[in-house]
């Protein structure tokens, strides 16, 4: 294709391709500091394309492609070109990959111990574990956790945080302005904005991490903790997950001995201090 | 080189794995991908010098083609129970059956839907018993309900409701309003049993269903894939039985699948090196059909669209008359 790059998060080799320079200089600002394994073949390949010749400059709009395809996806305008990226990735990942157990949640991790937040988007898992990844814990990742079948240990795929709507103005007010990418303004999931994962995340991101707790948040209403029993903690992880079916045996014990070994639970909260509050503290329980 | 041609290099074996630039895996896993046949080339290659990222993802390749290999033999179990209240013998066609039978072809082959053969007079009663044990119809247009019964070797596509898994009941190989109208009598009375407990069909059979399914039938999509199901059957079965060979040919005679089987057993000498058993080596239209298997540029994009478009046209020519051909194209323009 015109225009490309790779990127490694975790343990996925990316190749991404583009009919456009601007998402791939986008996509390179972003993870300019990830580790570049120039030589590594790619696990990964996305293409984001325009439908037709023309449409690369008339209405440019970028189709979603690469080794996997949903059919029928709707193109992004190209100044969404960046959230195409981004997408067109973790497609590749949630159909593509078989080496680990995907779950849909974003993980942060402390002392080598992992807390994975499971939730439909809007649940605030994405904002909990950036705002947490900004203290003293790693941020493991906002979209994806990895879980090995052979040891049972979260492994973590940082890529940019994708921050959405009221959590870009709380985060903003966190960080340096140079660990933000360009606002995306009204796209379908809203207004969106990507964090750059702090150095040491981005480090240590081959780090194997013993899953600890299990936490599946819920924003808005009373701070409230429900203790959740390993039946319903499977079947909602068994919902997060995108390969669970296609793992067969080693994934259902992946996910058994998960939810054996890790307490779960529901938890509200009306505001972050009150989300983060919640998970310091059923941390430092679970680790007693 | 194309990643294409690199890819069917390596399959084939005349080149060594070690021999590839980091960015020729690139193209080749991208290929491989889109022609479904990562994990055959992860088997292929199993023991293979390559670098650390390739070794671990073939790893990964072939563990999850084991799983889809249970998966789908369990599936051939499960259409197994539901037909055996009413004793409806069939067989297992394409993946199931390779993976059934034990075949080498089967090693990472990637198995969509189960396909089984059954006598065009149990038809209805399978369907039946199908419908029981849980599938439901996928084709909700009653046009194309009413084309497949009318029309064509199969039954409209049925869906499990819960395990989401398609099954295609068929009682002959090809359309019935196909140029050519294999013998599914031949096909069900010669059919072997396997050591799995399943039926498959007999070698000869199962080389020249192969065949027609790359060249007969449909447009060489996946015929990449298809086509290497081909070489291994015919070289293993060539391996076990030296009169294999003319086996095939009477087989492929008694269904007018000669000219089918021969042009296979051409193309995939050229890309595979199979033995070739004839003494024409090439005839000139071989040449567009090698351009359309290897129809992929390095990203695994389609590349020659009109050759495609040609080879799709061709398709439907081969699958019925003119005057039906016409008005199939005008009922389906009509209902878009």
């Amino acid at each position: 294709m015109r225009h490309s790059t790779r990127i490694a998060v975790g343990p996925v080799q990316f190749r991404i391709g583009s009919d456009w320079r601007a998402p791939i200089a986008a996509l390179e600002k972003l993870y300019a500091a990830y580790p570049g394994e120039d030589a590594r073949p790619a696990d990964a390949t996305v293409r984001l394309f325009a439908a037709r010749p023309w449409r690369r400059w008339l209405r440019p709009s970028v189709h979603i492609g690469g080794d996997f395809v949903v059919p029928d996806a709707l193109p992004l305008p190209l100044s969404m070109g960046l959230l195409a990226a981004e997408m067109g990735m973790n497609l590749q990942v949630a159909l593509g990959w078989r080496r680990h157990m995907l779950l849909h949640a974003s993980a942060v991790a402390k002392d080598g111990c992992a807390v994975i937040l499971s939730g439909e988007s809007g649940s605030g898992k994405s904002t909990l574990a950036a705002l947490l990844g900004e203290g003293d814990w790693r941020l493991m990742g906002d979209e994806f956790t990895l879980i090995d079948p052979a040891t049972g240990d979260a492994l973590a795929f940082p890529r940019a945080v994708s921050l959405k709507n009221e959590a870009i103005g709380e985060i903003a007010a966190r960080v340096d302005a140079g660990r933000l990418g360009p606002l995306l303004a009204g796209t379908p999931k809203g207004d969106i904005r990507h964090l750059i994962p702090r150095a040491d995340a981005v480090a240590a991101m081959h780090e194997p991490v013993r899953p600890a707790l299990l936490l599946f948040p819920r924003f808005g209403g009373e701070t409230a903790i429900e203790p959740m029993g390993e039946g319903e903690a499977f079947v909602r992880l068994t919902e997060a997950s995108t390969n669970y079916i296609a793992l067969g045996e080693p994934g259902f014990a992946a996910l058994t001995r998960l939810v054996r070994e890790t307490p779960a639970f529901g938890i509200s909260y009306p505001d972050s201090a009150a989300g983060m509050a919640l998970v310091e503290q059923l941390f430092a329980e679970a680790r007693r | 080189m194309s990643a294409m041609r690199l890819l069917v290099d390596l399959l084939a074996g005349r080149r060594g794995a070690a021999t590839l630039a980091p960015r020729e895996w690139d193209g080749v896993m991208s290929v491989a991908r889109a022609e479904a046949m990562l994990a055959t080339l992860a088997h292929r290659l199993d023991g293979a010098d390559l670098p650390p990222s390739v070794t671990t993802l073939f790893a990964d390749q072939r563990a999850a083609a084991a799983v889809a290999r249970t998966q789908s033999l369990w599936e051939a179990e499960m259409a197994r129970r539901a037909l055996a209240s009413e004793r409806i013998e069939f067989v297992l066609l394409k993946g199931a059956a390779y993976a059934a039978a034990g075949l080498s072809c089967a090693e990472g082959r990637q198995i969509g839907d189960l396909d089984i053969l059954v006598l065009g007079h149990d038809i209805g009663r399978a369907e039946n018993e199908l419908l029981e044990a849980g599938w439901e119809w996928v084709k909700p247009d009653p046009y194309d309900d009413a084309y497949y019964r009318e029309h064509m070797h199969e039954l409209p596509p049925l869906i499990h409701k819960a395990r989401d898994r398609m099954i295609d009941v068929h009682h002959t190989i090809l359309p019935r309003t196909h140029r050519v109208t294999p013998d599914p009598l031949v096909l069900m009375a010669e059919a072997v049993q396997t050591s799995s407990g399943f039926r498959v069909l007999s070698p000869p059979a199962m080389v020249c269903h192969c065949a027609a399914h790359v060249l007969a039938d449909g447009d060489l999509q996946g015929g990449l894939r298809n086509l290497w199901d081909f070489h291994l059957l015919v070289t293993e079965f060539t391996g076990r039985d030296t009169g294999f060979q003319a086996q095939l040919f009477k087989q492929a005679a008694l269904h007018g699948l000669v000219d089918v089987v021969k042009r296979a057993l051409r193309l995939s000498h050229r890309l595979y090196d199979t033995p070739l058993m004839l003494d024409q080596r090439t005839v000139p239209s071989d040449d567009l059909f090698i351009r359309r298997l290897l129809a992929r540029d390095d990203w695994g994009r389609p590349t020659q669209f009109a050759l495609h478009q040609a080879f799709y046209i061709r398709s439907h020519w081969l699958r019925m008359p003119p005057l039906m051909l016409s008005r199939h194209l005008w009922t389906k323009w009509r209902k878009r």
